[in-house]
């Protein structure tokens, strides 16, 4: 560990229009260290692995591979130098094998292509470090997990010694992330270096044995991953004290608002994709529902919102019958919405933000003046939330789309708890946020339930869901197959229930759970 | 605070932030597409022998040679304003309204035809009328593409095309038979007196047409910028999804955009025949819907910058039948500079999105 640093960066400098992304980053990594690349989002990690990956080209600085200088002008001088990377979004082709993918672009050829020899080679480097994958399985029939690993895999074929894994658990279910830290430490036992880029604070004091953390395009620190603590980096990384823990008071739980009762629903291609949903939410309580991605959530919340129809099944809110009432009825009836996708259905990115923050409650009285819009009614509004809200906008008629992801994600928070509901649907909260925004959409949250509002918090982030909710259902195959209260859940048993672990459950008591309408 | 306003810095402030509201990208995207279209146009010139210079030269003359030559020019503008506002308001909602021709068509016939009775009625209110019969007969014809759109799914695209080949077939069929006035063409009976646009200079076709566009242009802009309709217009526009999620409907908003948008073109086609042609004639639309795509282009659809895009392309329009009047180049050279001009704006369009897949 004492020899010259295998990967040394000095004074790296990238600006972009506006933004310094790196401001004289050094930093030095040492050979078969894990070694995490901490900060929000925004804090120019991404910026920097993708100078480093020969993506970018800095603007001043210098990068040295074992003590000698080097020009990384492309990936494939990246690569020639050993450096690997697996970017947050696979960049695998889906008809093909794990073979074919892994030897894609550099391929074992005698005068044709040999899909043996591929198998071969991919069999031997999965072996070699543990990796676990089926080289003839096609990429579009295995999971996200050991997606990742075929990534790992193409890496490693091309020689990569030192690994760039850029967010890597972002898209794993928990129980895949355990695996991918069994990777992880094969590859370091291995000889390999690995570089983690990431926000989240446990799996880098899980992970890693020395931290740099970033903050406004400057590197703050390196620390020994055994000498610090979470505390300590979350301030380092955000500037200030950070409340990790979330502090709930006790549930006050109050009448029924929301009531789901068998709800069926079918996905774009006509299946069946939430298959008799029943849940209530009191007043006052927030239940939250753990599940992987793809298990009927985004099908689950159109249909609660009136974006979708049901195919069976009723929704009440607040005892009245809303099932397949159009969305403009449930957003009067009180029942706000926070979207799944900011991008796709939470805001209008061509408009501003004060245009953003009345959207769905833009025919209010004092928001129009007959048929006309009443400017000084939303302005006057729109700066009372973007101070209440702690929005972070060089003006309400800025456009929305000059704002970071975590005040965007505050407009589409503030904008429908400000208009004081009796009942949220409220979908990934904090996806794509910064520590900052996140702790502070939790505490707006749990205001709302402490106000007696009945929340729906739909999440992949368990740490979320289980921090959050006062009970929590967990969502599988379209159907909720364990409900339980929060703390009588052990995140083991949740990752057992996501995963599809349902014989665990006693299915005949089930049955009748679900059968409880409203 | 007064003291605040009046600092440098204060005022720097404003300055950078009016600055930082424009649109610079599209702005530019638009002049920077029209020169290079002028440029393009000129190596044609240039390749087949002919003298770009020159041909600018009586494109401009042509233009704004004499008052007459600029009251022709304001002419050729007038429809193109119309159906420029009228791609840009189905745009504006998210929609590709290439069905303006067919809606000015019905539009033009429905005027032409109630300005033809004497109906004894005060000049104003009939001129009123009959352009009233050409927005609600073009509303029709543009809310039928939406309707279809929003029942069955059709893409507005392909129904206002085939739309536009109905309307040209009926208002052939109307003017060829059960309408067609005595005598060999096919054509109404000409306008009553009482309905004819006052025309604002003797001897030149320049009527207040020009100043009916303007105001049209007016209320659009009004109502994308001031109006609730507007606002949950734009808002499925830009982004469906959220303004679904805002519980404003895709399909009611889409509708009624092509209504809007129908209605504007036809008023266009009553404008035109009332203060032009004084009937309406078989073919005398040389394709002004089609124009209007290229001219709500050029401004990114919208609706307040209209008339000047619309302005570029009458200059042209004028300029190159002047063009082909007193020099042997081609007339046809202002129809190319038209076409590069879709081009070069369409073209970084599809080298964006051709980008922004390869990144994901």
């Amino acid at each position: 560990m004492n020899s010259l640093p295998v990967l040394e960066i000095t004074n790296i400098t990238k600006a972009f229009p506006g933004v310094l992304a790196n401001d004289h980053i050094s930093f030095a990594i040492q050979q078969g260290e894990v070694h995490a690349i901490l900060g929000e989002n925004g804090a120019g990690k991404t910026t920097l692995m993708n100078i480093i990956y020969g993506l970018y080209q800095p603007d001043e600085g210098e990068i040295k591979i074992s003590g000698k200088p080097v020009a990384i002008h492309t990936p494939a001088d990246a690569l020639k130098l050993g450096i690997g990377m697996v970017h947050q979004h696979f960049m695998l082709i889906d008809p093909l094998t794990v073979a074919e993918n892994v030897v894609l672009g550099n391929e074992p050829t005698r005068m044709v292509f040999s899909l043996d020899r591929a198998v071969r080679i991919t069999e031997e480097l999965s072996r070699k470090f543990g990796l676990n994958v089926d080289p003839r399985a096609r990429i579009e029939d295995i999971p996200v997990g050991v997606r990742q690993r075929v990534e790992i895999l193409k890496a490693l074929y091309r020689d990569a010694s030192i690994l760039i894994l850029d967010e890597p658990t972002a898209v794993l279910t928990p129980l895949e992330v355990n695996e991918l830290y069994d990777t992880i430490a094969n590859l370091k036992a291995a000889g390999k270096t690995i570089i983690f880029i990431t926000h989240k604070l446990n799996e880098t004091m899980h992970i890693s044995d020395r931290i740099t953390i970033l903050r406004d395009g400057k590197a703050l620190q390196t620390l020994q991953t055994a000498e610090t603590n979470p505390q300590e980096l979350a301030r380092l990384m955000v500037g200030r004290e950070v409340v990790l823990r979330v502090n709930k008071t006790p549930c006050q739980r109050g009448r029924q608002v929301i009531c789901l009762g068998d709800v069926k629903v079918h996905d774009n291609r006509g299946l069946e994709a939430v298959r008799g949903v029943s849940l209530q939410v009191c007043a006052g309580e927030i239940y939250g529902v753990a599940g992987i991605e793809g298990n009927g959530q985004t099908e689950l919340i159109e249909a609660i919102t009136g974006l979708r129809k049901m195919t069976g099944g009723k929704i009440e809110i607040d005892g009245k019958d809303l099932s397949n009432a159009r969305p403009a009825e449930l957003l009067e009836a009180g029942l706000g919405h926070v979207p799944e996708d900011r991008n796709t259905r939470g805001v209008v990115s061509q408009f501003s933000v004060a245009e953003n923050l009345v959207l769905g409650y833009h025919k209010q009285q004092r928001f129009r003046n007959h048929q006309f819009i009443n400017h000084s009614g939303i302005d006057a509004y729109s700066s009372g939330v973007v101070a209440a809200f702690d929005i972070k906008t060089t003006g309400i008629h800025t456009c929305i789309d000059t704002l970071s992801g975590g005040n965007a994600q505050k407009v589409v928070v503030g904008r429908v708890f400000s208009q004081s509901p009796k009942a949220l649907v409220v979908a990934q909260p904090t996806r794509g946020v910064d520590v900052g925004a996140t702790e502070y959409i939790h505490q707006q949250m749990l205001k709302m339930r402490d106000a007696g509002v009945a929340i729906l918090l739909i999440s992949s982030d368990l740490e979320e869901v289980r921090s959050l909710s006062d009970r929590i259902g967990v969502l599988y195959q379209g159907q909720i197959v364990a409900e339980k209260l929060s703390e009588e859940f052990t995140e083991r048993e949740l990752g057992l229930f996501m995963a599809g672990a349902a014989a665990a459950v006693d299915r005949k008591a089930w049955e009748e759970l679900n059968n409880e309408y409203c | 605070m007064s003291t605040a306003e009046h600092s440098p810095s204060s005022w720097q402030h404003n300055l950078q932030l009016w600055l930082k509201n424009i649109n610079w990208r599209s702005l530019g995207s638009g002049v920077g597409a029209f020169l290079l279209s002028l440029l393009v146009g000129s190596l044609f010139l240039s390749l087949n022998g002919y003298n770009p210079f020159i041909a600018f030269r009586e494109i401009f003359t042509g233009a704004f040679g004499n008052k007459y030559a600029l009251a022709e020019m304001l002419v050729k503008t007038t429809p193109l304003i119309f159906t420029g506002l009228s791609v840009a308001v189905a745009a504006q909602a998210g929609l590709f309204n290439i069905g303006a021709e067919g809606q000015l068509l019905v539009g033009a016939l429905a005027a032409a035809q109630l300005a033809s009775f004497d109906l004894g009625l005060p000049a104003v209110i009939h001129v009123i009328l009959a352009l009233l019969a050409a927005a609600v007969c073009g509303g029709i014809w543009g809310g039928i593409a939406g309707f279809i759109k929003q029942r069955f799914g059709a893409h507005e695209v392909i129904v206002t095309i085939m739309m536009n080949y109905i309307a040209f077939l009926l208002t052939s069929y109307l003017v060829n038979y059960p309408w067609k006035a005595a005598g060999m063409v096919p054509q109404t009976n000409p306008v009553v007196a009482a309905a004819a646009l006052p025309n604002l200079l003797r001897g030149s076709q320049l009527t207040i047409g020009i100043f009916i566009a303007i105001a049209i242009v007016v209320v659009v802009a009004v109502l994308f910028k001031s109006t609730i309709l507007g606002y949950e217009m734009k808002a499925v526009g830009y982004n469906p999804q959220a303004g679904a999620t805002g519980g404003i409907s895709i399909a009611v908003m889409g509708a009624l955009s092509m209504v809007l948008a129908g209605a504007v073109a036809g008023i266009g086609g009553g404008v035109e025949i009332l203060g032009v042609h004084g009937r309406f004639i078989q073919g005398f639309s040389p394709g002004f819907g089609y124009d209007g795509v290229a001219v709500s282009v050029l401004v990114n659809s919208n609706p307040a910058l209209v008339p000047i895009s619309s302005v570029l392309f009458g200059i042209l329009r004028a300029g190159g039948a002047f063009l082909e009047r007193n020099t042997k180049i081609p007339g046809d050279f202002t129809t190319v500079i038209q076409g590069l001009v879709i081009f070069f704006m369409a073209a970084p369009r599809i080298f964006e999105a051709v980008l922004k897949r390869r990144s994901k």
